[in-house]
């Protein structure tokens, strides 16, 4: 019998309902397997009784012919997601004993499709990495790394896409505020989608940068993720960005042909810090593209450059003003043999944050404060908007936009997290796609000379998920990629 | 524009997080390095263009203000450093 960690989404539901196992089985192996892992630290913590006890509750649903549409489903949940009675720390120190007494409006909609909570994964302290080496809780490793030299996951979804390669979830959420989603997908070979901005609510989500977060699913399959979109997706009366929109059946897009559909090549992505092996890999893509019938047309997104710098005026002020909350007083850590209320704020956020965190808070104060406001976030708030024009105009002339994920494939731990900006270069091209609030998948594509997967990245128009998963299906199909 | 020792005490009193004095120089010069990168968006042409806020053109949702909730302050102090009862504690700011 194949076994059950080697299924994904799909599969795991079909032999659950071909009772070829139950869920407390599927359950208990998952458990067994993270409780025994020794080497990745993608989880940080999980909750065998309470996993255990749903699993019991979806098989008796399912023995009575009422399964619901991912019942008995192992779901690992990202560290930023509140779950009722779960400590949720987005890794920080600062709010390492937090415990929610509510639960976040996506995982209470998995569970309420029968979905079960398998634990909690690593990720960059308040998502703000692409690396996940800012975890409060340690660095994660990826599981391609060889004998003695250690690769990071990417960030800052990194526990997730570590769990997802190793087989140690056949799902993990994920959060994607720059690139938090689909950068690590690349980096550890799995299937990321950011959806629209607007699709998923944000209730319950630990806020970074409120215009630019969204949730989504990293699985080892686009049909996979399609499934556990369909179920996280929806409008929300509690998150004021929500979209009320029908939510379509993400799986039916996963069998429809791609002949005719024209995607776009942005020369601007060309750029000179690209390593041959991912451009090999691009042009790889657009060949597969048109041996199935697409039509590749060139593309132009002028303002690209722009986006990374954009992105860490905007994402630094949100976050500024989100993090202005953690202060000591109503939850998590609280500086002790303090002098008066003024030194409580200031020493407990100096102890609470990591180095990164308090970087991205003292930039976005300062561009947000009097004499420089107008100088960088108004000017950022500007050119946000010439990004937006360049990609309506794009979207003229073509259904969606084929890129690399990311400008290299993984690297070690401790290589790149001298330099901040260095590090952030890893998301030169998944920015531009989240500061335009648009739908983006990465999928995984081939692998480099050190054996490192890499991913390529499909940008679609707002809402129009569907048309990135027929054709994310298309890549999968043709590059044939091997998971771990 | 250069950010100096003295703006980014001045921002860290704001953002309220307390800056060790040894960390001050190399702070200024990260942050410093930071901005100087950023300072490729003064080459882009921004005359008559619009300041975008968020992806969405809806105007935000209006609801009733009425109470629809509420009666659990336990809850809400659960997770509380320091708590009398169902209140917040913090340090005595008045003599």
């Amino acid at each position: 019998m194949t076994k059950i960690s080697n299924l994904g989404v799909v599969d795991t539901l079909e032999g659950l309902n071909k009772k070829e196992f139950s869920s407390v089985e599927v359950i208990k192996e998952y458990l067994n397997l993270i409780e025994n892992d020794s080497k990745l630290n993608a989880y940080i913590h999980f909750n065998a009784e309470k996993s255990l006890s749903s699993a019991k509750l979806s098989d008796e649903r399912r023995s009575k012919n009422e399964a619901l549409p991912l019942d008995g489903l192992p779901i690992a949940v990202k560290d930023i997601f509140c779950v009722n009675g779960e400590k949720t720390s987005a890794c920080s120190k600062i709010l390492e004993n937090f415990i929610p007494n509510y639960e976040s409006t996506v995982t209470s909609k998995l569970w309420k499709a029968g979905g079960i909570y398998i634990g909690k994964t690593s990720m960059d302290e308040f998502a703000m990495g692409s690396s996940n080496e800012t975890s409060y809780f340690g660095s994660v490793v990826n599981p391609w790394s060889k004998e003695g030299d250690k690769l990071v996951p990417g960030g800052s979804s990194g526990g997730s896409a570590s769990a997802v390669a190793a087989k140690l979830a056949p799902v993990a959420l994920g959060t994607d505020t720059g690139g938090s989603i689909r950068q690590p997908a690349s980096f550890c070979g799995t299937v990321g989608i950011k959806p629209t901005y607007g699709r998923c609510s944000r209730w319950g989500i630990i806020a970074f940068a409120s215009s630019l977060d969204q949730a989504g699913p990293l699985t080892r399959s686009v049909r996979d993720s399609a499934l556990v979109l369909e179920n996280m997706a929806g409008f929300d009366n509690l998150d004021s960005t929500s979209v009320n929109i029908k939510v379509p059946k993400f799986t039916d897009a996963c069998s429809k042909s791609i002949k005719g559909m024209k995607i776009g090549i942005p020369k601007e992505y060309k750029i000179s810090g690209l390593s041959s092996e991912v451009e090999n890999i691009w042009n790889d893509g657009i060949k597969w593209m048109e041996d199935a019938g697409a039509e590749i047309v060139e593309v132009t997104l002028p303002h690209t450059k722009y986006a990374l710098p954009t992105y860490y005026i905007v994402a630094p002020a949100e976050a500024s003003a989100n993090l202005a909350r953690y202060d000591g007083v109503k939850y998590g850590f609280r500086k002790e043999n303090i002098q008066d209320l003024e030194d409580m704020y200031s020493s407990t956020r100096a102890e609470g944050f990591g180095e990164e965190v308090k970087r991205r808070i003292l930039i976005g104060t300062y561009v947000l404060s009097a004499g420089y406001y107008d100088a960088y976030y108004l000017r950022a708030q500007k050119v946000r908007t010439k990004i937006v024009e360049d990609f309506n105009l794009a979207f003229n002339n073509c259904d969606a936009i084929l890129t690399p994920t990311a400008p290299t494939g993984a690297f070690k731990i401790g290589e790149k997290n001298m330099d901040p900006i260095t590090m952030y270069m890893n998301d030169i091209f998944t920015v531009p796609a989240s500061l335009a609030g648009l739908p983006a998948m990465s999928i995984p594509s081939g692998l480099n000379s050190n054996g490192c997967p890499l991913g390529l990245q499909l940008i679609g128009k707002g809402f129009d998920e569907e048309t990135l998963f027929s054709i994310g299906a298309a890549v999968e199909n043709a590059a044939n990629f091997q998971s771990i | 524009m250069s950010l100096d020792k003295t703006t980014l005490e001045r921002v860290a009193y704001l953002a309220r997080i307390k800056i060790d004095a040894s960390e001050i120089n190399k702070m200024t010069s990260e942050l410093n390095n930071i901005m100087k990168w950023i300072e490729e968006l003064n080459e882009v042409d921004i005359k008559n263009v619009k300041p975008m806020t968020g992806v969405s053109n809806e105007y935000l949702r209006e609801r009733e203000d009425e109470v629809n909730d509420g009666g659990y302050s336990d809850k809400i102090v659960s997770n509380a450093p320091e708590k009398i009862d169902n209140s917040f504690t913090v340090p005595k700011v008045i003599e």
